[in-house]
């Protein structure tokens, strides 16, 4: 595959979309250690990168990977790296030090079933991970969740504009599903890696005054200090960077909360009328972090309950038991281990929500 | 009246953390001055590491980038392949490079990374308080070995040169100490030699310095240069294991 033309449509997997997408975004460094299901996207930097003059490295470990990261960030160049859950997993104090150092760089997570070596099915069991910080420290990632090939495209073409807006780590958190489905996909977002100053970057200190990368700070106070200088970056991007997407909310019975892959399957629920007598809505968080806290908390109170469905435990049900606060019941179904629950399987757990809520009502 | 002997301008003129008698003033210092005759300042960056040397960003007036603990030559790597005209180099301890990071040193020297690594060897966890390094001596006493290091328990000392002397990629591989003014001139010819081999592309160049740490030997500062000279370097022979230069 040569360089991509903006106005021509490609055939690729999740994983390709995005080491490609990354590439056209001005990344130029890559690093990357060999897991399934996100081979793909080591491979496809393996060709691409040399072709537009860049680096891909196949490193010896993730921790080698994420610290290369640090060091390309450190020296002012839009780097990647990728993984999935249990590779994430060792990076985690590379992107504490990151978070820490407030370089920018991007983070590819597509998540396996877990714990431990689990499988290589599609799962969303690292949620609690990406969004509550990782490693150790208070920090935050900016976690972004694609539920398409072409919006994991669009995706890396934004998580590379908001790492440098912000100095700050960025997550795509996608999983096996997405990451090896194929799909067609146009890289036609525009983005101007150069707009970015950086005056903070290493790149010697010829005739400037030389730059720290640290997030040491030994002396009483100043750790502190430097924490609520990260806080406030925190809530600007609270304010400024949630989004989501909202179908058929206005005058639900019922809305669903999913993300990424679980919000595709929920999709087919309300396209396809298959509840006749309830309606049905769905909000679809595309930032895990910054949440979308609010509409979450302005749909509760307008709806008869909710519904989080996730192909975890049950980790993003407790973001919107949190934003919708006691306004309304909130129910949760939930497949883990590679899993994947099936539009029939919520129809019947909406069904059943409505039905007992009902009976409750004709009984009072 | 012109200046035969100052602060070189690479150095922050500031009192440092370390303890008395610790060698990593002396070879901080032999770092800078090299930079300024070189007159590189610049355009090089270092990378400082977890332990006693942190903070030489404080003391080196270069650009600097921390990296955690065993990561420098990682971190090398990705800023040098960002800069590859810049002159990258890492500063790191026993525990950094030969127990938490010697994955990293071994895999970016074999891959023949065109940086330099300033690796100093004073046998002990000096930032800790002094626990068993990879490079402590048999029988030699820490406050994880109190019955001093025993080789079926804790393993012998870690040769690191010898190591990468071996891995295809390494250029340039040298041991040496600072316990006189002549190993101290012959340290800092070393370490030139190893930016030279940086500079002139050749690929990845180590300088291992055996270097005191008196408090955590529970020694005095010249007991201390007397053991590095009577027992360390038995077990790590001082010399050039190899040399781009005398290879071709």
């Amino acid at each position: 595959m040569k360089l991509a033309d903006e106005n021509k449509k490609y055939l690729l997997t999740g994983n390709e979309a995005c080491a490609e997408a990354a590439i056209q975004a001005g990344c130029r460094f890559y690093y990357g250690y060999p897991i399934t299901p996100q081979n793909e996207i080591l491979t496809h930097m393996a060709i691409r990168m040399p072709q537009v003059g860049g680096t891909s490295i196949q490193v010896e470990s993730e921790l080698a990977a994420i610290n290369m990261v640090h060091g390309s960030a450190a020296a002012g160049a839009r780097a990647m790296t990728s993984s999935s859950s249990p590779g994430i997993s060792l990076k985690q104090e590379g992107i504490s030090y990151l978070a820490g150092s407030e370089l920018p760089c991007v983070i590819v997570n597509v998540q396996r079933g877990g714990p431990g070596l689990g499988d290589i099915s599609p799962s969303q069991a690292d949620y609690f991970q990406a969004v509550k910080g990782g490693g150790h420290g208070d920090y935050h990632t900016i976690v972004l969740a694609p539920s398409s090939v072409q919006e994991t495209a669009d995706l890396v073409f934004d998580a590379f504009d908001l790492a440098d807006r912000y100095r700050n780590p960025v997550m795509i958190l996608g999983d096996a599903q997405l990451g090896q489905m194929m799909e067609s996909v146009v890289f036609n977002k525009k983005c101007k890696p150069n707009s970015f100053k950086k005056d903070w970057a290493l790149t010697g200190a010829n005739g400037k005054k030389r730059n720290i990368i640290k997030s040491f700070y030994p002396v009483r106070g100043e750790l502190e200090e430097f924490n609520a200088k990260l806080q406030a970056k925190y809530s600007l991007i609270k304010s400024k960077e949630v989004r989501y997407e909202e179908i058929n909310t206005e005058n639900a019975d019922i809305v669903i909360v999913a993300y990424g892959t679980c919000a595709r399957i929920c999709k087919e629920v309300l396209m396809e009328n298959k509840t006749p007598n309830i309606k049905v809505g769905l909000l679809r968080p595309i930032t895990l972090w910054p949440y979308p806290s609010q509409i979450i908390q302005e749909i509760s109170e307008k709806v008869r309950a909710i519904l989080t469905v996730e192909m975890s435990a049950g980790q993003m049900v407790e973001d919107v038991r949190l934003s919708v606060s006691g306004k309304c019941p909130v129910h949760f179904y939930g497949r883990t281990g590679g899993g994947i629950p099936s539009p029939k399987e919520i129809i019947r757990k909406i069904t059943e929500i409505i039905s007992v809520k009902e009976e409750k009502t004709s009984v009072t | 009246m012109e200046a035969i002997y100052k602060t070189p301008d690479t150095i922050i003129d500031t009192p440092t953390h370390y303890c008395p008698g610790c060698g990593h003033g002396i070879i901080q210092r032999l770092i800078a001055e090299i930079i300024d005759e070189k007159d590189i300042r610049g355009k090089t960056i270092g990378i400082a590491p977890v332990g006693c040397a942190v903070l030489a960003y404080n003391y080196l007036d270069i650009d600097m980038c921390e990296a955690a603990h065993g990561r420098p030559p990682a971190v090398a790597t990705g800023i040098k392949r960002v800069h590859p005209d810049k002159i990258i180099f890492s500063y790191q301890g026993d525990g950094d490079l030969a127990a938490i990071g010697l994955s990293e040193i071994i895999h970016t020297a074999n891959r023949g990374e065109n940086i330099t690594v300033i690796f100093v060897n004073n046998a002990v966890y000096g930032m800790t308080n002094g626990q068993m390094a990879p490079t402590t001596l048999l029988n030699q006493k820490t406050l994880t070995t109190p019955q001093g290091r025993s080789e079926q328990c804790d393993g012998a000392p870690l040769r690191i040169c010898e190591l990468l002397s071996v891995v295809d990629g390494s250029r340039f591989i040298a041991r040496t100490s600072v316990t006189s003014p002549k190993n101290i001139i012959k340290t800092k010819q070393l370490i030139a030699k190893g930016f030279n081999t940086q500079i002139q592309k050749k690929g990845f160049s180590l300088i291992e310095v055996l270097s005191p740490c008196p408090v955590y030997w529970r020694m005095s500062s010249v007991g201390s240069m007397k053991f590095i000279d009577d027992e360390m370097t038995k077990v790590f022979p001082l010399g050039v294991f190899k040399d781009w230069e005398s290879q071709n």
